[in-house]
């Protein structure tokens, strides 16, 4: 359970990196200025602080430029002083870059934090956390748990698969037993990652469909019954979650089947994208789009029409109660648990769609714009 | 010396040569022809897998899917000629972009002055690195290396990382995207625009002094100034020109894209060099013809198609890419041991 946007960019470029890097330089440095001026006044004590006291924070998202990550940074900076914690930002230089985190968690270690908050780019990442954990921090994995996930103390995310879950099944009840001819338009092609998977294999299983081996996409029949009649999957296409990228997919999609009538997409920006190939081939009305995140973009693309239905996340909420968490238990409170049923604390999902069905909970893109991210 | 003699003699010189000699005349006087001939036995081996895939609207949709790219290897090619390299193009690119976007969108400039903004802001762009070059006499590799970053920070600060949809842009900015029939096939306007650019600056290359400076320039650069050419002057203007391809390449993008997003064409830096470089121009300057460049373009993005259309994994279109790289860096190496 990535988030989504990573979707939008996962295969960052170079030149993001190099931003990214010369940023987290920066912040990196200033996080460890900050750190030993810590350590100096309040730290030295080694054990919990008492109540109300400062609590040091460390926030390490894959990278700075995803507006996921941008908004959980911003949702934490404006709840860290309620909280009484100070706060440190640090990213990847890009998604995937284990080592730029890594240098995070030394620098929280050694600046005396109580806890982390943390967007594991990668197993490189694992060793370093385990160090921080034996010097008694708390790390809090957000959004996409780590491979083990006790790797860390607990995982704050999004349940992608019932995101997806919740997507298929409005698909479903939308479809009324017409034949289903599937464009399932996923992240990637060339790496495996959970949120893409999970995503994919959670809207099928919401149509109905059997999708076999849950963390591979692509391996379901391709022709069958879902749960109201039958469906033929036309093509499983990357889009690097992006507008680009959505639009290149889907017309290839069209070029071999041109009658598809469900478009599923990993995020609201390559559901745009196909949104405007179909538009371009006059087929926008044949077919409905849906997709997962709830930024605000998206939800916008939902009250005009374009989407049909997303399904939304809440990237401040896992910051902010991450924090919450770790501050509380610096205080000597108690630790979070995992939510019934899951290796995992469910930050909560909703089904956003102004074409609601029955059986399936969902909420408008009014209500939605109201707590959207991004 | 009458015709017919002088045809005798240029039959006796063919005969002097090898076959293999012959072709590689032929190459280095055409180096476009090697690339034209992979795409067309791409485009028939892909056609025999999936006869879709020469559908007039599949092939309509791989024009349009090759127009950003192909717009932005001109510039690429420009540079490369120069024995250059520009590292910054997909930076220079988002940057306009979304400088035209914002401005429109949420400062209310009218679209005309915020496209011409964002399009001017491209030269700039391209003049710095232009001035960095030539003045402060630093390679291009490490000029670009640096303004990559430079111009991505900028954009995304400017930005806030926020993407503009297309109904909320004004009409002109997602003109490029209109698309028309002609005939079976259908382009848009952002495809027309980029075969535009391809005739200027493929005329101003063959048929002006110009062109002529910027091929002597890329050959050697030294010799270049001793023939009285303004090396330095030349240099700037390349990369000037590129600037300002780039920045229309912004506006053909928000048509495409139907957004102006920063998270756009991730792999546009070496999707154009790639371009280039399959397209037959040599990377150490000096030979190459921009219409190599466009075909180069469109070798790549119907390996894309034709792999989907075959229902083949993807990664056999990286592979496939990659060996064309090499083997079009080879041909190059071996054209250039033609003997004159």
């Amino acid at each position: 359970m990535q988030p989504s946007s990573n979707l939008s960019a996962p295969r960052t470029t170079a030149r993001r990196a190099l931003v990214a890097v010369a940023a987290g330089t920066l912040v990196l440095g200033a996080a460890a200025c900050g750190s030993s001026s810590d350590t100096g006044s309040g730290g030295g004590t080694g054990g919990a602080a008492a109540g109300g006291d400062t609590v040091g924070i460390a926030l390490i998202t894959k990278d700075s430029t995803n507006p996921f990550f941008v908004a959980m940074q911003k949702g934490a900076q404006a709840e860290a002083a309620k909280n009484n914690v100070d706060l440190t930002i640090a990213s990847g230089a890009k998604d995937g870059d284990e080592q730029g985190q890594v240098q995070a968690i030394e620098n929280a270690i050694a600046a005396g934090d109580k806890g982390i908050l943390i967007t594991p780019n990668g197993p490189g990442v694992n060793a370093s956390i385990k160090k921080a954990r034996d010097a008694g921090l708390f790390v809090i994995a957000l959004d996409t748990p780590p491979d083990p996930a006790d790797t860390v103390d607990i995982t704050f995310a999004t349940d992608n698969f019932k995101a997806g879950e919740l997507i298929g099944q409005w698909a479903n009840k939308t479809l009324a037993g017409k034949k289903a001819t599937i464009a399932l338009l996923d992240l990637f092609n060339d790496k495996v990652v959970s949120v893409d998977y999970n995503r994919d294999q959670g809207f099928l299983t919401g149509m109905g469909i059997d999708t076999k081996d849950k963390q591979k996409n692509g391996d379901e029949d391709k022709t069958g019954t879902y749960a109201g009649g039958d469906y033929a999957i036309a093509c499983n296409e990357p889009t690097q979650g992006s507008e680009d990228g959505g639009r290149t997919a889907m017309e290839n999609c069209l070029t071999n089947t041109p009658d598809i009538n469900v478009v599923y997409t990993i995020n609201e920006p390559a559901a745009v994208g196909a949104y405007n190939a179909l538009k371009a081939a006059g087929k926008e009305k044949n077919a409905i789009i849906v997709s997962v995140d709830g930024g605000c973009a998206g939800v916008k693309s939902v009250k005009d029409g374009i989407i049909g239905a997303t399904a939304q996340q809440y990237p401040l909420k896992m910051a902010t109660l991450g924090m919450e968490a770790i501050a509380k238990i610096a205080r000597g409170g108690e630790k979070p648990t995992t939510s019934e049923g899951l290796d995992f604390f469910n930050t909560g999902v909703a089904l956003v769609t102004d074409k609601p069905v029955d059986g399936v909970e969902s909420i408008t893109s009014d209500a939605a714009s109201k707590i959207c991210w991004g | 010396m009458t015709a017919g003699t002088s045809a005798a003699a240029a039959e006796l010189a063919r005969r002097r040569h090898s076959p293999l000699q012959r072709v590689q005349h032929l190459l280095h006087g055409y180096p476009w022809i090697s690339p034209l001939v992979i795409l067309v036995l791409t485009m028939v081996v892909f056609t025999i897998v999936n006869p879709r895939f020469s559908n007039p609207s599949a092939l309509s949709l791989l024009i349009q899917q090759t127009a950003v790219i192909a717009c932005l290897a001109i510039g690429q090619t420009l540079i490369i000629l120069t024995a250059g390299i520009d590292l910054s193009v997909g930076a220079i690119v988002i940057l306009s972009m979304m400088v035209m976007a914002k401005l429109a969108v949420e400062n209310g400039v009218p679209a005309p002055l915020a496209l011409l903004i964002g399009i001017a802001l491209g030269v700039g762009a391209g003049a710095l690195n232009g001035l960095l070059v030539t003045r402060v006499n630093l390679p291009p590799f490490i000029v670009t290396l640096g303004t990559l970053s430079i111009f991505t920070a900028i954009a995304l600060l400017y930005s806030g990382s926020k993407s503009f949809q297309n109904n909320e842009l004004p009409d002109l900015l997602n003109w490029t995207g209109t698309s028309f029939p002609v005939g079976p096939f259908r382009l848009t306007v952002g495809v027309v625009i980029v075969l535009v650019l391809y005739a200027i600056v493929g005329f101003a290359l063959s048929q002006t002094a110009w062109g002529q400076h910027v091929y002597a320039v890329g050959d050697d650069p030294e010799a270049a100034r001793l023939a009285g050419i303004a090396s330095k002057r030349v240099l700037l203007s390349v990369y000037v020109v590129a600037g300002l391809v780039y920045g229309i390449g912004a506006w053909v993008l928000i048509g495409r894209a139907g957004a102006a997003s920063p998270n756009a064409i991730t792999d546009a830096n070496l999707q154009s060099i790639t371009a280039v470089v399959i397209g037959g121009t040599s990377l150490f300057g000096g030979r190459g013809r921009l219409i190599g460049t466009l075909i180069g373009a469109l070798i790549v993005q119907a390996f894309y198609v034709g792999l989907s259309l075959a229902r083949v994994d993807q990664q056999y279109r990286l592979l496939a890419v990659g060996v064309l790289v090499i083997v079009a860096v080879a041909i190059d190496q071996w054209i250039r041991k033609v003997k004159s």
